[in-house]
């Protein structure tokens, strides 16, 4: 069974999920717990299996499903999707454990499950089609959450939330058709197998196209300047649950898929497209650092400067070399942590005062100091304390684009600062000085479900920021992998300088088909 | 000059009217039934109407197996041409007739099944249709679009509605225009080729190389206007939003894929050859009819307040998706087509089908219309289950994956872009996007909503019987689990396609 481990990922949730249906709703909640722990710990069994010294693909599985057009099941995973489907699994676990009495109690973990599911096979798909079905298959129980149990204007929310990411996607399935078609022709057969479309080189226009209609598509889901529109109404109103999984794993979706399709099939239009997504990558963290800071609303403050930190990610993505790539892909697991963490604590406080304004708080920590202590540490963490698991991510990512510009890695470290500035002034008023409003008086601290969601992740936190080997190490050889391909298969001499050619011997070599 | 119609007495071949002999004897026979014993329960007309359907749907394999087997079957001095298309074809009217006859079998009583009437009318429609796909006669073709039409109106009108006598009258109107137009056009090629045999009219044109262009081209006009009108193009669609608020949901949901699909094979008959020509008014012509057709009916789709006028306005956007496989006239395009209606057909039969079972007598207070979006307000609190499978199909129209249709769009606008229309693929998948907007619309009225009228819960499957249950538990795994069958599905419409040399 073990041998299947992936497949197991994937379809183990929503089996459960469709068993749910069954569960009484007073157990709903503990079935809903025992069966994302089970996916949890086949997660861990998924890294203890991982083989770090492979870069290439792991637990590979595959069966036809449609032959005659080229698109089978194939799973596997590698450095850089292994960590994002653990942290995916581990949050529909805690968030899970940690939600508050809300009614249809039921529906909401049997949604939760399949949302598992899409997760784990958006990570683990290899197969363009698969990708597509699962990177779709996504938006139904984020919209189902966000629309049922969200605020005022929730309705609003999730079908922008689904509108914005579908029309985006829908672009990219051209993309993918076409890229399927250009295989077609250089090779005779169809084939939708990202690791078959790796082996071919395209002729720069064709790139250049592939790569917008791609772009679109993740751009949205990341969501980069100028498609964020979407992100802070959808936080604003999805319930607690929601935005955590939003924001740690579902934004996550974007940048992976940057690195699994966009960099290797397309290194000459990356380099071509570096600066202006560079570009676009600073004025998305210094704008949204700046909006962050004029908001009333806790929670909106923290969406912001998720999106923000979502720059970062970008920002080291382009780097297109092995520090920037691994710090990226290090900081989404990072942002997965702290921002989730931060919209559960965002989280905590509105289950107690049904308000997230912040004019209303004001001496926290005094009343809540245990909430304050996680609050603060997850604070520093998103504004890149060191030894928090921010830095590392942030650091790899502007070390690695340092080597590309030096004038836009100054205006990037500048930007972080400014993140620094709301993030610490927020803080201030929420939880220093006097307590102000009465009704703040008399707050509880954190009960013992909402202990058991935050601290394993200000655990995971300090300790990544302390040694973060463990996890960066598998991460660097993907990478590595990546980062040759790129430079083998990259045609123009300006990609050829850009993406560094590595000293290591390719482990294995890929024979290539060319477009003509 | 006027080429030779070969006739060989030889290679009369009667037995390839067999399919469509079928159904017309049973409708005989249910007629003959009803003189001797009168009275009947509906629910043996609605099982004899199904065994003889079967039995076309056997005579259609048995043709299939010898089509596969020695190609192309003539017959009847030349008039039936069962080819692959004319297979495909009849597969799909006569499957989609299998599905949609059970719908009869309601529980609470409506006036039209009560007529052996109905199910003999029935029966000659489908004979009609079965005619229309199996032939590149103009003659023929004209005359199994009148039978079949003419059968469709009446039924129709039986349903005992002010409504659908008016939806009867105009689709009655909007009709006799359309075979006014077709009969001109068809007048036109006669005259310019001396025949009224579709490859005899190709073979005169290429002959002569397109002498009398600005003849064909009235020809052509008077033809697209009068089969744009059967498989509602816009701007012919006119009538269809209309005539499906007043037919019955089942009747809408059927008249949705069999006319149109025996409405598409005669268009790619007719047009495959002229755009192949190189007749580049043509190209222009159609893509802007399919462009027009996806994104207005899209638009219109969007400000509807009642589900089956939106569900209508949808349909028309298929039929638009769906023509451009006409337009872009590759294998893959023209097989793409037919995989594509095999998986409407589930999905929208299923969709009507829901709407059927939820069919009132009486309207409650403050209810505008029989399936206006605010009747299934918060219906995943008053039926999930029923709320569960509606969005199931909706989310399948919409085309999110894994779900039938997906695959529909995914190996059409692959063929786009394998033709070298990737604008036209864009144009589409936004299209795709836009729609994705009024599917989500009755999902978040059903799912997000509170309730807004008071109705009794009993109302939502207040016609389900256990043979209505059964379609539409067809139809939805047939939508969820269509993944499965895609491959062979594939394979075999490509084969039969290819083999007809489209």
């Amino acid at each position: 069974m073990l041998d299947h481990i992936l497949s197991l990922l994937i379809f183990f949730p929503a089996i459960a999920a469709m068993m749910g249906f069954v569960v009484h709703k007073d157990s709903a909640k503990a079935y809903g717990i025992a069966v994302s722990f089970i996916e949890f710990i086949f997660s861990l069994y998924l890294w203890y299996a991982f083989d770090s010294n492979v870069s290439g693909m792991q637990f590979m599985e595959s069966l036809p499903l449609i032959p005659a057009f080229g698109i089978n099941y194939l799973v596997g995973i590698d450095g850089i999707s292994l960590f994002i489907i653990i942290m995916a699994s581990f949050f529909t676990m805690i968030g899970i454990a940690s939600l508050a009495e809300v009614k249809k109690m039921k529906n909401l973990i049997i949604t939760l499950l399949f949302l598992q599911m899409t997760m784990a096979g958006v990570f683990a798909a290899l197969d363009a089609i698969v990708f597509y079905t699962f990177w779709e298959l996504s938006l139904v129980p984020m919209l189902y959450i966000i629309g049922a149990w969200g605020g005022p204007l929730r309705i609003y929310a999730s079908i922008k939330f689904f509108l914005y990411t579908f029309a985006g996607s829908l672009v990219m399935l051209v993309g993918m058709l076409f890229m399927a078609f250009l295989y077609n022709q250089a090779t005779g057969v169809w084939s939708f197998s990202i690791l078959e479309w790796y082996r071919l080189i395209l002729p720069e226009n064709y790139q250049l196209w592939l790569f917008a209609a791609f772009f679109i598509g993740f751009a949205i889901k990341v969501p980069m300047f100028p498609f964020h529109t979407w992100l802070p109404y959808a936080h604003g109103q999805a319930p607690t649950i929601g935005s955590v999984i939003l924001a740690a794993v579902l934004l996550k979706m974007g940048t992976y898929a940057f690195i699994r399709f966009s960099l290797p099939m397309f290194p000459d239009a990356s380099v071509f497209f570096m600066f202006p997504i560079a570009i676009i990558a600073i004025i998305m963290i210094i704008y949204t650092a700046m909006v962050a800071y004029a908001q009333e609303d806790m929670k909106q403050v923290v969406a912001y400067s998720s999106v923000s930190h979502m720059g970062i990610i970008i920002l080291g993505t382009f780097a297109l070399n092995v520090e920037g790539i691994t710090g990226s892909v290090f900081l989404m697991i990072g942002h997965g942590i702290v921002s989730g963490a931060l919209f559960f604590l965002v989280g905590v406080i509105y289950d107690r005062r049904h308000t997230k304004m912040m004019s209303e708080f004001g001496g926290l920590a005094s009343v809540m100091p245990r909430y304050a202590t996680i609050f603060g540490i997850m604070m520093m963490a998103s504004v890149g304390l060191p030894l928090l698991i921010n830095f590392v991510g942030e650091f790899l990512s502007l070390l690695g684009f340092y080597n590309q510009s030096h004038i836009l890695t100054l205006l990037a470290g500048m930007a972080i600062i400014v993140g620094a500035i709301y993030m610490l002034s927020s803080f201030k008023k929420a939880f220093f000085g006097e307590v102000t409003n009465e009704k703040n008086r008399n707050l509880p601290d954190l009960n013992s479900k909402e202990i058991f969601a935050l601290v394993p992740l200000t655990i995971i936190a300090v300790w990544l920021g302390v040694y973060p080997k463990p996890v960066l190490e598998p991460i660097n050889n993907s990478v590595k992998s990546v980062v040759m391909l790129m430079h083998e298969k990259a045609i123009t001499p300006e990609a050829k300088m850009r993406i560094p050619a590595l000293e290591e011997k390719t482990l294995m070599q890929i024979p290539q088909a060319e477009v003509k | 000059m006027l080429s030779n119609v070969n006739i060989s007495l030889e290679s009369l071949n009667i037995s390839t009217l067999v399919p469509m002999l079928i159904p017309i004897i049973g409708a005989l026979f249910i007629l003959v039934l009803d003189l001797f014993k009168k009275d009947q329960n509906k629910s043996m007309y609605v099982m004899l109407s199904l065994l003889f359907m079967m039995l076309d749907f056997g005579s259609l394999i048995d043709f299939s197996l010898r089509f596969s087997a020695n190609g192309t079957i003539l017959g009847y001095f030349n008039m039936m041409l069962i080819d692959g298309l004319a297979l495909l074809a009849q597969f799909v009217i006569v499957g989609a007739s299998m599905l949609f006859i059970p719908l009869a079998l309601t529980s609470k009583r409506f006036h039209e099944f009560s007529y052996p009437e109905f199910f003999a009318l029935f029966l000659f429609m489908v004979s009609g249709f079965q005619f229309m796909v199996a032939t590149d006669n103009l003659i023929l073709i004209f005359i199994g679009l009148e039978a079949a039409s003419l059968a469709l109106y009446t039924l129709i009108a039986l349903h005992n509605r002010s409504k659908s006598f008016e939806a009867a009258v105009k689709y009655f109107t909007m009709g006799a225009l359309a075979a006014g137009f077709y009969a001109f056009g068809s007048m036109v090629l006669y005259a310019l080729s001396g025949s009224v045999e579709i490859h005899q009219i190709a073979a005169v044109f290429n002959a002569d190389e397109f002498v009398n262009l600005p003849y064909i081209l009235v020809a052509v006009v008077f033809l697209l206007a009068s089969l744009g009108f059967k498989v509602s193009l816009v701007p012919f669609h006119t009538w269809a939003p209309d005539v499906y608020e007043g037919a019955s949901a089942s009747m809408a949901g059927y008249m949705s894929i069999v006319p149109k699909i025996a409405g598409f094979v005669v268009i790619m008959r007719l047009f495959e050859f002229l755009i192949q020509s190189g007749v580049v008014w043509l190209n222009v012509v159609l893509y802007a009819i399919v462009v027009i057709t996806m994104t207005a009916a899209n638009i219109w789709a969007l400000v509807q307040s009642d589900v089956k006028r939106m569900l209508a306005y949808s349909s028309i956007s298929h039929a638009g998706f769906v023509m451009a496989a006409v337009l872009i006239g590759t294998t893959q395009a023209n097989s793409a087509l037919f995989l594509y209606w095999v998986l409407f057909t589930f999905t929208n039969l299923g969709a009507f089908s829901m709407l059927w079972i939820s069919r009132q007598k009486n309207l409650a207070p403050g209810q505008s219309s029989d399936h206006s979006y605010s009747k299934f307000a918060g219906l995943i609190k008053i039926a999930p289950f029923s709320a569960t499978i509606m969005a199931l199909f909706m989310l399948s129209l919409a085309g999110i994956p894994p779900f039938a249709l997906f695959w529909g769009k995914l190996y059409m606008i692959s063929s786009a872009v394998a033709a070298g229309y990737v604008v036209l693929a864009l144009i589409m998948a936004l299209n795709s996007a836009i729609a994705g907007y009024y599917y989500l619309k009755l999902v978040v009225y059903m799912f997000m909503k509170e309730p807004e009228i008071d109705i009794d819960s009993k109302v939502y499957t207040m016609n389900a019987s256990v043979a209505l249950r059964t379609i539409i538990g067809f139809a939805a795994i047939g939508t969820v689990f269509a993944i499965v069958a895609l491959n062979p599905l594939i394979e075999f419409i490509t084969a039969f396609v290819y083999n007809s040399g489209y």
